[in-house]
């Protein structure tokens, strides 16, 4: 089967006034995101791996449209993303949804989990009746592994693994093709983000679900990613076939960062 | 191996802190020993216990706490409990003794203060009879053991102006500037990046050796504690579930839980993650029995009766399961 292009960047950047120090005010840019191209198959799991302060998060933000870049291309199912408006853009918006890193931030601690998870339908299908609502909230609830009973509660009642998979389901309820998650088991513990990203790997078959994985930690990115995208100051630093990536890395700064995982003995 | 020097010994410390359901216990019954040059990994996931034991250590608990058992330390003037020393003992064993540093250096660095006074100040109270120039001169030479660079321009410095790895340095460094022996280190590297987690992880080790220090160090990542302990505990609702040699800990796990958490964390190689059901309980709600009982995978029913006690696997390896042979 030929494989097709979901999601494609092309030369994206973006750049920020410089705020502190000696250049404040001076009129210098730090360049966030310096020139990043590529392109996302349908149905793959791209992980883009880098340090705090790389560019990562900004290139979420982008791809998203939370933030518009300075300059460069976006191509979303074959569509000019960054130039939608209107009908068209929220016809594109719903096939794309994020998972956040930090689940407390992220959900409204006044809403129930029904409104929470729901709300994407209320904008997006605002014609779907109550009851119906009602059925997709606890088909999405049950594949995520929260029974009917957390409907009526508020997020506060649940712990952070569980949060993480009201996030999930909210993000899914549109049936979105792509989801892009940054970070979304480093605000939890091990035993419980083994829990999300085994989630993660059921439901991208369940759901046909084409993945972009943002993370600082490799041995993360390793469990999910088909392919794997190095990131350093702003670049692309390596990319190719997670096994190529983590087994023979050719960047010395991916084998620096190989290097530098703390490993649990065999 | 020869017969190293016991310089911490605590037994049965237990740490009970007030709630409106009544008091709960963060820590239980906990019991270990420090060698002499020796680093202890404390390996535990939120709400285990492993940072109320390290404030407890440091006669730090919140107000309202409560506790019981003893800390036994080996210090120049000879054998003391901490946990039954007066607020002024506690201040004198502070820094002099037993030092800490933290996840977030911003959190105990003073952030209108430049970093070299801050560093000052942890020498001059334990030594207010030291001169200016020579405190000054400890200043520097703790700011370049820390492997400060460019230490001279860094001390002028404020905390802001410096990357969370130099910030760890300079915690380190004013942690040491009274020259204690015992360096409890609580997730040091957890907010750092992966290049520079491998610095400090290497400093910590440099300077164990070079100063003969005992490290306490506290960590959730089972890899971190690999690389750095010698022996290490498993924490687990608040008790120690399995403590012994780390490479046996983590090569052969004797408790269900310590192998729980071997098999959930990621690796570099891709394989089937087996999570462990549920959540960590509440320290309010906890089972009768193991409290590990309800996520274990080879629960008995005997589990469920008593809280078991911890069984020799070997002479230096001992779990808390009944399992356990």
């Amino acid at each position: 089967m030929p494989s097709e292009i979901l999601l494609e960047a092309r030369n994206l950047r973006k750049s920020y006034p410089v705020a502190g120090g000696m250049l404040a005010g001076s009129g210098r840019q730090a360049m966030a995101v310096d020139g990043v191209s590529f392109a996302v198959e349908r149905g793959e799991t791209l992980g883009i791996v880098g340090e705090s302060g790389c560019g990562k998060t900004t290139l979420a933000r982008m791809l998203l449209r939370l933030i518009e870049p300075d300059s460069g291309e976006i191509y979303f199912r074959g569509e000019n993303w960054l130039g939608a408006s209107g009908p068209e853009l929220r016809k594109l918006r719903r096939r794309m949804q994020m998972v956040f890193q930090d689940p407390v931030a992220s959900l409204n601690p006044r809403m129930t989990i029904s409104g929470i998870v729901t709300e994407p339908l209320a904008i997006h299908e605002p014609d779907t009746s109550t009851a119906a609502r009602r059925t997709r909230c606890i088909e999405i609830l049950e594949a995520v592994g929260l029974d009917r009973e957390s409907l009526g509660r508020y997020p506060h009642e649940f712990s952070g693994g569980q949060r993480q998979r009201i996030g999930i389901a909210r993000a899914l309820i549109l049936r979105p093709e792509l989801v892009i998650a940054d970070e979304p088991v480093s605000a939890l513990d091990v035993s419980v983000g083994a829990q999300i990203l085994e989630l993660l790997v059921r439901l991208q078959q369940e759901f046909s679900l084409t993945l972009i994985l943002i993370s600082h930690s490799l041995p993360v990115v390793a469990q999910l990613a088909s392919r794997v995208a190095v990131m350093q100051a702003g670049k692309f630093v390596e990319v190719g076939s997670a096994a190529q990536v983590l087994q023979s890395p050719q960047h010395p700064y991916t084998q620096a960062l190989l290097a530098a995982v703390p490993e649990i003995p065999a | 191996m020869s017969m190293m020097a016991t310089i911490l010994e605590v037994r049965g410390l237990t740490v009970e802190l007030p709630t409106t359901s009544g008091w709960i216990r963060p820590v239980n019954d906990v019991s270990f020993t420090l060698n002499e040059g020796e680093t202890l990994g404390i390996v535990g996931e939120s709400g285990s216990g492993k940072t109320m034991l390290s404030l407890a250590l440091m006669g730090l608990e919140p107000h309202g706490a409560r506790h019981s058992g003893e800390a036994w330390l080996a210090s120049k003037s000879g054998k003391q409990n901490i946990l039954a020393s007066s607020a002024d003992e506690l201040r004198a064993i502070r820094g002099r003794d037993i030092a800490m540093i933290f996840q977030e250096p911003m959190t105990a660095l003073n952030p209108v203060l430049r970093v070299g006074e801050q560093v000052a100040e942890a020498i001059r109270v334990h030594e207010p009879a030291a001169g200016e120039k020579e405190i000054q001169h400890r200043v520097l030479q703790s700011l370049e053991r820390a492997a400060l660079p460019d230490p001279q321009r860094r001390a002028r410095q404020y905390p802001h102006q410096l990357s969370g790895g130099l910030r760890q340095r300079v915690m380190i460094a004013m942690a040491l500037a009274a020259g204690p022996r015992i360096l409890i280190a609580d997730e040091p590297t957890t907010a750092l990046d992966v290049t520079v987690q491998k610095q400090i992880l290497e400093l910590l080790a440099k300077l164990r050796r070079e100063l003969q220090l005992s490290l306490l160090f506290i960590t959730h990542d089972l890899g971190v504690v690999a690389q750095v302990a010698d022996r290490v505990a498993v924490m687990y609702a608040g008790r120690v579930v399995e403590h012994g040699p780390v490479m046996e800990v983590l090569r052969a796990p004797s408790h269900p839980y310590t192998a729980g958490l071997l098999r959930a964390a990621p690796r570099l190689v891709r394989e089937k993650l087996i999570p462990i059901p549920g959540s960590v309980p509440s320290l309010t709600a906890l089972p009768p029995g193991c409290s590990f009982a309800p996520r274990c995978a080879v629960h008995i029913p005997d589990c469920d009766s008593a809280m078991p006690q911890l069984r020799a696997v070997n002479t230096n390896h001992k779990a808390r399961c009944i399992l356990v042979p």
